[in-house]
């Protein structure tokens, strides 16, 4: 377990042997361990059918874990209310339509702050501040459903944010987003994680992973496979593989230069030609 | 006669103010693989549904120019008349699959089309082997990984026997390894079976190793269609048009100012590797 340099050794959430079976019986999560500390910035990443969504949905309630715990901010998740979960994990949902009903985005974003107690008031500043961040003030009268998707997956993440959760869980967050859309939203969480609020994405994305996270934790069926920081993540491919997952490509060139003197814990293109250039690869 | 001509083709959505597509051009030759690489709203995903006549039929909007798809001009055809020619794959396939089984998914088009049952197995097995999914009939689409439906919605598309397969960002939701089964089952059916594929993809990463040509759109308009090594390798060029540029990319073109030439371009990672053993440590060292 390697905690970010900024974060502190405050636990918001604590998984302890988390396991959790849906309806006929196939195990999404086995004896999970993880705790995550105020101000970490992490991706979990794993293939397909890992248990990722399982694993956030235990997290903020929406699913009842099958056996061990959860708990948020030192509570037993099982004795707090929805509303209580929410204010401190938020989750955006990986599909974008699981989450988006109102008739107007503006509405959809205000839905979270209203449901959660605050004033008209402050919900609408609330609402305000994560339409501005998620650029979304052209679109504020359009019913949400009636958007593309990278469009709707901006105004569920801005929904979440809305709630000025202490997590923000985003499940798949760029998935549909542009370069533009995405660089975007990284600077956004970047700067919302400067200022201490903890970033747990999950993603599929490894160039992402490797730009942003201060720590990985890679899943495969149902278990943790790695905790690590991004170098550490993307150094063993043979686990990646195992987890369904490929190292960006200048990692995997890297790797493939290994036996010439560069390190192949390489994770971005200035790191490599710097390795290239200056004269000690052999 | 042509899979795809596209001339002066416009397009404005009904209820928009703006057009979708402003003069796009486009041909493509039979057995070409050609990817569509640009940003959201940049009018990928309008020429995708040009090409079985889900634009203009089953969406409103103006249609200007001359769009034909194997010599058929879209506005004056049934999309009926090119479901057995083109093949039509989209980015959610939940959004495509509803059959109990994977057989009846796949079987589904031609049944329709009153193709004989012997013929119907055999297109159905032919299908399911292509995109690597043999002995998978009886299981549910719903049972499956995403990377695996995704490639149900492909068989199901390919047992039409079309001549062309246009998929709009296929991949998006897969995770890599997912994505890299699809992308290798694609290039196969294009070098093994002569199946045009036009693909729509926002991410250029591993686009360059299965694409004969790549046409850069962006604001509607087709800004460059060039084989993948021309059409990739200037990454700031890449980043204006909204398009994350390949990491190999990325490193020739920082090799590049390097040496003070362009004589660095990879379009693979093997590809890089090789130059690099080769020029860059062979030679002593890049900039020396």
């Amino acid at each position: 377990m390697i905690p970010s340099p900024s974060a502190s050794q405050e636990k918001i959430v604590s998984l302890r042997n988390l396991r959790f079976s849906y309806e006929g019986g196939v195990e999404a999560l086995r004896d999970l361990n993880l705790d995550i500390r105020k101000g970490e910035y992490i991706a979990i990443v794993g293939g397909n059918g890992s248990g990722k969504t399982t694993l956030a949905k235990c997290m903020n309630g929406l699913l009842r874990p099958s056996g061990g715990s959860v708990h948020v901010k030192g509570t037993d998740a099982r004795k707090m209310t929805v509303p209580e979960l929410a204010k401190v994990v938020g989750y955006a949902f990986q599909n974008p339509d699981h989450q988006l009903f109102c008739s107007t985005v503006d509405e959809e974003v205000r839905f979270g702050p209203r449901n959660l107690g605050y004033s008209e008031s402050d919900a609408a500043r609330k609402a305000e501040r994560a339409i501005e961040a998620m650029n979304l003030k052209e679109l504020r009268q359009k019913p949400p459903l009636s958007l593309r998707l990278g469009e709707r997956r901006r105004v569920s993440i801005a929904s979440v944010m809305a709630m000025d959760p202490e997590v923000l869980l985003l499940d798949e967050p760029t998935t549909g987003l542009d370069m533009e859309e995405s660089e975007m939203l990284m600077k956004k969480l970047h700067a919302l994680n400067s200022e201490g609020r903890t970033v747990v994405l999950i993603t599929h994305d490894m160039r992402l992973v490797s730009e942003h996270a201060k720590r990985v934790v890679m899943m495969s069926e149902g278990r943790i496979m790695l905790d690590s920081d991004p170098r550490g993540a993307f150094s063993d491919l043979e686990l990646l593989r195992r987890c369904k997952l490929e190292p960006p490509a200048v990692t995997r060139l890297a790797h493939a230069l290994r036996n010439k003197g560069v390190p192949y814990d390489v994770i971005s293109p200035e790191e490599l030609v710097f390795h290239l250039v200056r004269g000690e690869v052999k | 006669m042509r899979p795809l001509e596209l001339r002066d083709v416009a397009f404005t959505y009904t209820g928009s103010s703006n057009k979708a597509l402003d003069g796009v051009s486009l041909d493509i030759e039979k057995g070409e693989f050609v990817t569509l690489l640009g940003a959201n709203g940049s009018g990928k995903s309008t020429i995708c549904l040009l090409c079985n006549g889900l634009i203009p039929h089953a969406t409103s909007g103006r249609l200007e120019g001359s769009a034909k798809v194997f010599g058929l001009e879209v506005a004056n055809h049934t999309v009926s008349e090119f479901a057995t020619r083109v093949g039509i794959v989209f980015q959610e396939p939940e959004s495509q699959l509803f059959c109990m089984s994977v057989e009846e998914e796949v079987a589904f088009g031609p049944e329709n089309l009153a193709v004989p049952r012997e013929e119907l197995r055999e297109r159905v097995e032919w299908a399911l082997e292509l995109v690597g999914l043999k002995g998978y009939n009886a299981r549910s689409p719903f049972s499956l990984s995403g990377g695996e439906k995704q490639r149900v919605a492909i068989a199901a598309a390919l047992s039409m026997r079309p001549d062309m397969l246009v998929l709009d960002e296929p991949a998006y939701a897969l995770d890599p390894l997912g994505r890299k089964e699809l992308y290798s089952v694609l290039g196969e059916l294009r070098r093994k079976h002569g199946v045009t594929v036009l693909l729509a993809e926002r991410d250029a990463e591993d686009v360059a190793s299965f694409s004969d040509r790549v046409a850069l759109v962006s604001k509607g308009r087709i800004v460059e269609i060039a084989p993948p090594r021309s059409a990739l390798r200037d990454p700031d060029r890449l980043r204006m048009l909204g398009v994350r540029p390949p990491q190999v990319s990325e490193i020739a073109s920082r090799l590049n100012a390097r040496v003070g030439s362009q004589k660095y371009s990879f379009l693979t990672v093997e590809e890089a590797e090789e130059t690099i053993v080769r020029d860059v440590i062979g030679r002593g060292n890049a900039g020396r």
